[in-house]
C-alpha cells in the first residue's frame, strides 16, 4: 500500500511578539498514513491536533522536518509553488462550525465553488456536483438555500464540496462537534461510506470516543507529540492512559473493563453495543449463569 | 431521589412563540409549552436542532417574550407590569453557547464583577462574590488580574461562567456548556456546575446534544420536539423511551443501547440503565460476579 502522507520529525511553532512568547506546538512528530485508510486523531484541547491538520493540508508548513504529501515533498528547500498547489489539491478539510464553511447561497453553487476555481469545464463540474451531492444523500436539496439546512446537512454539503474537488484525503476537524445526535450519525455514515466505498483517505479529529472506535487506527497526541498509535482496541484498552491524556474510552470498553475486574471473562475490544451485549451473554453462559 | 417538587424555580404556562410572524419565513418555534422547572436539581433540556430549545430558554430571562402564555419565575409573572425585566435577569443567569466570546472588560476580575456591580453590589461583598464565583468555576486566582484576552480558551469559558455565577442567580441556565471541550474538560465543567447546584441549592438547566453527558449530570430531562415538550421525567425514565427518542432525531447513551441489546438476548438488566457504573453493578449483582 502506498503512503499518502509521510511526516518525519516535523515541528511547528506559533510565533509570539517576543521570542519568549513563541509556542512550540508540534515537537518532532513522525508518522505515515496509508492511502485509503481511516485514522482517528485524539487529544485534549491544545494538544496540537488542529495544528497538525493545518500542516497536512498545507495551510501552514512545518518549521523543520520532512513532510511528503502524495509523493510531493513539500518541505524540500527548492519546492515550487506549483508543487505545493498540486499537493494541496489532494487534501481537503471539513471544519467544526457548519455555518463557517458554506460560501454560496444555493447548495449546488457551494459544491461547485471549488472545481470552478480550478478552471474545470462546466459540463465536468455539473457531473462532479451531481455525483458529490448524490454521494452524501443531498441531491434533492441541490437548489435549496444553504442557510436553511440543518447543521448535519450543511456538513454533508461541505463534504460534497471536498468530493467535487476529487480530494484523495479529507481531514475532518471536529466536524460533528456542533451537531445533534441525528446530525452526527448522518455525517459519520457519510464519512464511513466515502472511506470504504470510494477509497478516500480519512483523518478524523474528534472528542467522541465512539466515533474514533470506527476507525482502522487511532493516534493520540499530547503535548505536541504522539503518545499512542494503534488499532482502536489497542488504544482504548489503555483506560488509565487515556484518562491521563484528558480523554475517555467508549462506554462499551468501560463496561467490559468493570465486568472483567469482577471476574467475568469478556474481551476488551468490542465497541458495537449489540456485539458487546452478545459477548456478555456468552461469558455469562460460559460461567454457568442461568439466563 | 429526594426531589423537592414543592419548590418550583420557574414555570412556563402555555407559552408559544413564532418567529417572523406574518411573513413568508414564519416559523412557530415554541407551541403551547407548559412546564415546571423544579427547585434544587439539574434539569437537562434535549431536542434536535431547531426543536425550539434555545427559544424556550431565552424566555426564562425575558430575552424572548412569548406571544401567548406566561413565564413565572420565583412565583411572579415576569411580564407583569410591576416587574422590572432587569431584576428577572439577576435571578435567572443565562450562559449562552461559546460564552468565551462575550468577555469584554480590561481584567478577568472586572469582567466577573460586571453583573453584580449592575445589581448595586460593591466593596467587600463584590470582592467576595468575584472570588467565590472564580472558585466555583475553577478559575485560577492568578489569572484574575490578567486581560481576558490573554488567557486560554478553557480559562475564558470558566471566566464567563463565573461572571454569571457571581450574580448568584436562583436559576442558572446553560446552553451547551461543554461544547467543543475535550472529555476531561467536559467532565470538569459539568462536574463544577453540578457541584454549584448541590452547594448553593439553586436550580440549573442544561441544554445539551450529548446523551451521555445529560445521563451523568441531570436529575430530570425535558425532551423537546417541533416546539413542544414531549417527555418530561426523571432521567432513567426518559431513557427508557429509546424508540421515541430515536424517532425525534435524538438517541440514548451507548450504555443504554447495550442494555437494550442485552434485554433482547434475554439478559434483563432493567430498562432504567443509563450510566456505565449502574449497568456494571446490576450485572455483577444479578449474576453474583466478583465473588
Amino acid at each position: 500500500m502506498s503512503k499518502i502522507i509521510k511526516a518525519e520529525n516535523v515541528s511547528f511553532s506559533y510565533e509570539g511578539d517576543t521570542p519568549e512568547e513563541r509556542v512550540e506546538v508540534l515537537k518532532n512528530i513522525s508518522f505515515e498514513i496509508e492511502e485509503g485508510s481511516f485514522t482517528a486523531i485524539l487529544g485534549r484541547n491544545g494538544s496540537g491536533k488542529s495544528t497538525l491538520a493545518k500542516l497536512l493540508c498545507m495551510i501552514n508548513l512545518p518549521d523543520s522536518g520532512r513532510l511528503e504529501v502524495d509523493g510531493i515533498e513539500v518541505t524540500r528547500e527548492d519546492v515550487t509553488e506549483d508543487e505545493i498547489y498540486e499537493a494541496r489539491r489532494d487534501v481537503g478539510m471539513v471544519f467544526q462550525n457548519p455555518d463557517n464553511q458554506i460560501v454560496a447561497t444555493i447548495v449546488e453553487d457551494d459544491v461547485a465553488f471549488g472545481p470552478e476555481n480550478l478552471g474545470i469545464p462546466s459540463e465536468e463540474i455539473r457531473k462532479r456536483v451531481d455525483g458529490a451531492l448524490e454521494a452524501v444523500g443531498m441531491s434533492e436539496y441541490a437548489r435549496h438555500s444553504a442557510s436553511r439546512l440543518s447543521g448535519g446537512q450543511k456538513q454533508r454539503v461541505a463534504i460534497a464540496g471536498a468530493l467535487a474537488m476529487k480530494r484523495k484525503c479529507i481531514i475532518f476537524d471536529e466536524s460533528t462537534a456542533m451537531l445533534d445526535p441525528l446530525g452526527r450519525k448522518e455525517v459519520m455514515k457519510n464519512i464511513l461510506r466515502l472511506n470504504k466505498e470510494d477509497g478516500i483517505t480519512v483523518l478524523l479529529i474528534t472528542h467522541y470516543m465512539n466515533e474514533a472506535s470506527l476507525a482502522d487506527r487511532v493516534i493520540v497526541i499530547d503535548n505536541g507529540g504522539i503518545i499512542m498509535d494503534g488499532r482502536p482496541s489497542e488504544v482504548f484498552s489503555e483506560v488509565d492512559k487515556m484518562w491521563e491524556a484528558g480523554l475517555d474510552v467508549p462506554q462499551t470498553t468501560e463496561l467490559l473493563q468493570r465486568l472483567r475486574d469482577a471476574g467475568l471473562d469478556v474481551p476488551k475490544d468490542i465497541f458495537d453495543p449489540a456485539e458487546c451485549a452478545a459477548v456478555i451473554k456468552a461469558a455469562l453462559a460460559d460461567r454457568g449463569c442461568a439466563i | 431521589m429526594n426531589l423537592n417538587t414543592e419548590k418550583c424555580a420557574a414555570e412556563f404556562r402555555g407559552v408559544s412563540f413564532t418567529y417572523n410572524k406574518g411573513i413568508a419565513y414564519e416559523k412557530k418555534a415554541v407551541r403551547s409549552v407548559s412546564l415546571k422547572i423544579y427547585g434544587g436539581c439539574v434539569t437537562g433540556l434535549i431536542g434536535s436542532t431547531g426543536s425550539g430549545k434555545s427559544t424556550l430558554i431565552k424566555m426564562l430571562n425575558g430575552l424572548v417574550k412569548p406571544d401567548e402564555g406566561e413565564v413565572i419565575v420565583d412565583g411572579t409573572n415576569i411580564w407583569d407590569k410591576k416587574v422590572k425585566i432587569r431584576d428577572v435577569r439577576f435571578k435567572v443567569g443565562l450562559v449562552m453557547q461559546y460564552p468565551e466570546y462575550q468577555l469584554f472588560d480590561e481584567t478577568v476580575s472586572e469582567d466577573i464583577a460586571f453583573g453584580p456591580k449592575n445589581m448595586g453590589i460593591s466593596g467587600d461583598e463584590l470582592k467576595r462574590r468575584v472570588a467565590e464565583a472564580a472558585k466555583f468555576s475553577g478559575l485560577d486566582p492568578d489569572l484574575l488580574e490578567k486581560s481576558p484576552f490573554d488567557i486560554s480558551g478553557g480559562q475564558k469559558r470558566r471566566a464567563a461562567l463565573a461572571g454569571v455565577i457571581a450574580m448568584t442567580p436562583s436559576l442558572l441556565v446553560l446552553d451547551e456548556p461543554a461544547a467543543g471541550l475535550d472529555p476531561a474538560g467536559r467532565r470538569e465543567i459539568l462536574g463544577r456546575i453540578k457541584n454549584y447546584q448541590r452547594e448553593s441549592g439553586n436550580s440549573v438547566v442544561i441544554v445539551s446534544h450529548s446523551m451521555e453527558d445529560v445521563a451523568k449530570y441531570c436529575d430530570r430531562l425535558a425532551v423537546m420536539n417541533k416546539g413542544e415538550i414531549v417527555l418530561y421525567d426523571e432521567t432513567d425514565r426518559v431513557f427508557s423511551h429509546g424508540e421515541e427518542l430515536r424517532d425525534m432525531g435524538l438517541d440514548v447513551p451507548e450504555i443504554t443501547k447495550v442494555a437494550e441489546e442485552l434485554a433482547r438476548l434475554g439478559v434483563d438488566v432493567g430498562n432504567d440503565v443509563y450510566t456505565v457504573k449502574y449497568a456494571a453493578e446490576r450485572l455483577i449483582e444479578k449474576y453474583g460476579l466478583g465473588k
